[in-house]
């Protein structure tokens, strides 16, 4: 059929038309602000009310952050430096308090000329996790390790290890560390293993044979597993655990006094009460991350066997944890421990707190692995089990991978909690930043009636902890995501 | 025939307990039990050896003893005088009422925070968003500290709020005054009061009971009313106009009890050095509130918000297709659906408030800890028997949440076969 126009032909167009613009409302910034900010009366009024909030809070805050003091020795210079430059009456901000005192919010009273001690266990933290947080690829795992050393060295550069030797051993060791990571990251696991002990004895100090010999406790277990695997498993297993057991308990001590006697190694000790700040927070709150996960998930899984008495024991135990409040457990802690110990037993306050909070995190954790244990389909116990698996093989190859995959969100935010609540520690007489080292600090004649200044320093480096955890829980949900939708 | 399954006939052999999947439970839960019970025994003889050499015995009877110090916040008689019986139950109280205002709060907040976090005003969103994850992160106790801080050392004392040209002035229409060391509320009264009820160790107060009597009532009838509707509408397919004959049963009760009782708001004055006339509220008391509310509201807000993301976008518009107008819509299909994934984690969460309000210690508000598991504890010196009491407490009331919290799930649970 002819197209072509005529006479008598309908127009037909044979040209397509140039693009024209879409219209002003439907494109760029107007069409994003019309469906995002006024997309009807009622978003209209809300973005009104946030744009009016926003502006107040600004208006608020500005004029505070701007006059802000950081260098002077005590309130009153600084109010008087904010008079002498805004004129009278204006308010600011005196972070001179931070810069004085940071020293104490971080560390409490530890030794200062000991301060890289804390810092190097928390470097080497690194370390010893790589292989399991930063896992997938050799280059994620270097970097972030690279700039971990290179903040190390800064740090140990600044703060000095008391000697130049010292200095020069522990960059060797570093690079050494980064090297054994770059050609066979495996080895590091090994690293994992005996970081705690390290770590252990970086903080508190004090003879090298403690740690040591705790450690022989690990090594003790696996001889005894060893010697008595031809007699069967759970022989087996019994006795790698009893015997760690019986050497932690009565043998250890006696090694331990020998050694030192007779060869002692040791580092400047620090006591307990000298533990203040970031350190107490992040000893406490690590070392409860560490043991509470184990645990919680062995009580979930006990909450969920089929024996009676391990059910009910772990039910019990889970639902008096949660049944009450943290502050009751640290008081027991610190007011009953000792009646519930043998007479004339008395140890650390931080290992006590360590432990409540522990058992207080592992409670939430086993409710939470729980969630995940049933969510787990049926199928999958079935299956675990068509293929000839004993209970622990279907655990450990079938059940938890998955299970603990679905709890991540949930064992992190316990995490988290728990972190928050090593706060609360202060009640039973230990220096945590919020309460304990602040307090002490406002009641110096210098600073007294400042407070937004040290609550707002030492939230926002709980905020940077906690938040980096919960960005870090949904990296690896996705990084572990393994549907398609 | 013969059936594979028969088990072969053999003796009983001792290797049987560790290697036969029939007994190898028995014996482990033997040795649990054995394991347990010695531990459990160790505890009790080191409890009891540890006392012995104290000199101290375990017995609950200083909890009838004179308690010897004073509470300002309470709820009940109280006095110096009274037991430590009496101050613990002070306590308890104020525990529920520190926990009650939070809960209540922290709803509202959470409701409002996790519905705005879903609109569609970006602005609107990223605040609500900056909201939840400033309080989630940080701890609780720094909200608590820093709002004491605040209100105790940035309010006016009292006496800022006397004269004609005052530095300070009260606010909502002269009726509250927030100073540094309470806020004086308006009192409700009652002109024509009934007083109240001598029950022994509480006394009841008859004006309260009736008014919740006539609350409940209201209640009651006017969900008789409904359901009466409902069958008329059921049976001729017409539903009958109830709104006005709700409206009077809601409220009507209530306002008539009000009135025969001859209620009126009593407003705080300031005489002399301090406000009388209304009610003095601790600063405690207020900042506890607050910062838990505020704190829990966050996340409140994120399940709130979970909970309505659950709802899957074409029941909304099946319920559409169906003729469904949006509010029947959000009342009939959202909702009930939402409130199933939002309503557990809401109660564990009015659990942990409970919990938390046990931070009362940083502000030196008297809770259950703070009477039982504090002053009576130190001024007894019965730390054991103390603390075993308070846990005991806590652990009924979680117990209790618990159950209501399974009863509840048990009844929205999805019906399956």
């Amino acid at each position: 059929m002819n197209t072509r126009p005529g006479a008598g032909q309908p127009y037909v167009r044979d040209q397509m038309l140039a693009e024209k613009a879409p219209p002003i409302l439907a494109a760029g910034p107007l069409k994003w602000a019309r469906e995002n900010l006024f997309a009807g009366p009622v978003n209209s009024a809300l973005t009104v009310l946030g744009v009016l909030v926003v502006l107040w809070g600004v208006q608020a805050a500005y004029p505070w952050l701007r006059h802000s003091v950081w260098t002077a020795s005590s309130l009153g210079e600084c109010r008087a430096i904010i008079a002498a430059s805004w004129g009278e009456g204006a308010s600011g901000a005196c972070w001179a308090i931070i810069n004085e005192r940071w020293t104490q919010f971080i560390y409490g009273f530890y030794p200062s000329h000991l301060y890289w001690r804390p810092v190097l266990a928390l470097g080497l933290l690194f370390f010893a996790l790589a292989p399991l947080l930063f896992g997938e690829t050799v280059r994620i795992r270097m970097a972030v390790l690279g700039v971990v050393t290179l903040l190390l060295v800064a740090a140990l550069v600044q703060l000095g290890t008391g000697s130049g030797l010292s200095d020069l051993a522990l960059l060797v060791a570093l690079v050494a560390a980064l090297w054994v990571m770059w050609k066979t990251p495996s080895r590091m696991l090994w690293f994992a293993v005996l970081y705690p002990f390290l770590a252990f004895w970086l903080m508190w100090g004090g003879s090298i044979w403690l740690p040591l010999v705790a450690l022989a406790g690990l090594g003790v277990g696996w001889l005894a597993l060893r010697a008595t695997l031809g007699f069967g498993g759970l022989v087996a297993i019994v006795a790698a655990i009893v015997a760690p057991l019986i050497w932690w308990l009565f043998v250890a001590g006696h090694v331990f006094a020998w050694l030192d006697a007779s060869l002692p190694v040791a580092i400047e000790a620090v006591r307990s009460d000298k533990f203040g700040g970031f350190v107490l927070s992040l000893t406490i709150g690590i070392s409860g991350i560490a043991m509470s996960l184990p645990l919680g998930i062995l009580l979930a899984l006990g909450r969920r066997s089929d024996m009676f008495l391990v059910k009910t024991l772990s039910v019990g135990f889970i639902e008096f944890i949660r049944g009450v409040p943290l502050i009751a457990l640290l008081f027991t802690a610190s007011l009953l421990l000792n009646y519930f110990l043998p007479p004339g037993t008395n140890f650390d306050i931080i290992l006590r707190v360590v432990i409540m909070v522990t058992l207080f995190a592992a409670a939430y954790i086993a409710e939470v692995v729980r969630g995940g244990l049933a969510a787990l389909p049926r199928g999958q116990f079935e299956a675990a089990d068509a293929l000839g698996m004993d209970y622990w093989q279907a655990q450990r190859l079938i059940v938890l991978p998955q299970a603990l995959k679905i709890s991540i969100p949930g064992i992190v935010s316990t995490f988290i909690g728990l972190f928050k609540d090593t706060t609360l520690v202060v009640f039973v007489g230990l220096l945590d930043p919020l309460k304990g080292i602040t307090d002490a600090v406002r009641a110096a004649p210098d600073w007294k009636g400042v407070y937004w200044e040290p609550y707002l320093f030492v939230g926002a480096i709980f905020f940077i902890f906690n938040f980096s955890m919960s960005r870090y829980s949904m990296y690896l949900e996705r990084k572990l995501k393994t549907d398609h939708s | 025939m013969a059936l594979a399954s028969d088990m072969p006939k053999a003796g009983f052999r001792p290797s049987m307990l560790l290697y036969d999947t029939r007994y190898r439970s028995l014996t482990i839960q033997v040795v649990v039990l054995m394991l347990f019970m010695a531990g459990v025994a160790w505890l009790v003889d080191n409890t009891v050896r540890n006392l012995a050499a104290l000199g101290k015995d375990f017995n609950y009877g200083f909890l009838w003893q004179r308690s010897g110090y004073d509470i300002s916040q309470r709820l009940i008689e109280y006095s110096s005088d009274s037991t430590h019986g009496r101050a613990m139950l002070v306590g308890l109280l104020n525990t529920f009422l520190v926990s009650a205002i939070g809960c209540v709060v922290a709803t509202v907040i959470g409701v409002i925070a996790g519905v705005l976090r879903l609109s569609k005003s970006w602005i609107v969103a990223r605040l609500m968003t900056l909201y939840v994850e400033v309080f989630r992160n940080i701890p609780l106790l720094m909200w608590i500290l820093l709002f004491y801080a605040v209100v105790t050392e940035a309010m006016p004392p009292p006496n800022a709020f006397r004269g004609d040209d005052a530095a300070s002035s009260m606010i909502l229409f002269d009726s509250v005054a927030i100073t540094n060391r309470y806020t004086a509320v308006p009192d409700l009264l009652f002109s024509r009061s009934l007083g109240s009820l001598e029950l022994g160790y509480v006394s009841l107060n008859i004006n309260l009971v009736l008014l919740i009597a006539a609350v409940v009532g209201g209640v009651l009838a006017n969900r008789a009313l409904l359901r009466r509707a409902t069958r008329i509408q059921e049976a001729t397919g017409a539903r009958p106009t109830t709104w006005w004959q709700s409206l009077a049963l809601l409220f009507g009760p209530t306002l008539g009890v009000l009135a025969g009782l001859g209620f009126h708001l009593g407003y705080p004055e300031l005489k002399g050095f301090n406000f009388v006339g209304g009610i003095n509220v601790s600063n405690s008391l207020m900042t506890l509130a607050a910062a838990l509310a505020i704190y829990t509201g966050a996340f409140i807000a994120e399940f709130v918000r979970a909970g309505i993301l659950s709802v899957s976008q074409g029941q909304t518009e099946a319920a559409y297709a169906l003729g469904l107008r949006p509010g029947r819509t959000m009342s009939l299909v959202i909702l009930p659906q939402a409130l199933r994934v939002i309503i557990p984690p809401m109660i564990s969460t009015y659990l942990n408030i409970t919990k938390n309000s046990s931070l009362a210690i940083a502000v030196g508000y008297l809770d259950l800890r703070g009477t039982l598991g504090g002053i009576t504890l130190n001024q007894t010196g019965r730390e054991l028997e103390a603390m075993l009491l308070m846990m005991l407490i806590y652990l009924a009331i979680s117990l209790a949440i618990s159950a209501v919290m399974n009863v509840y799930n048990a009844s929205v649970k999805l019906k399956e076969r």
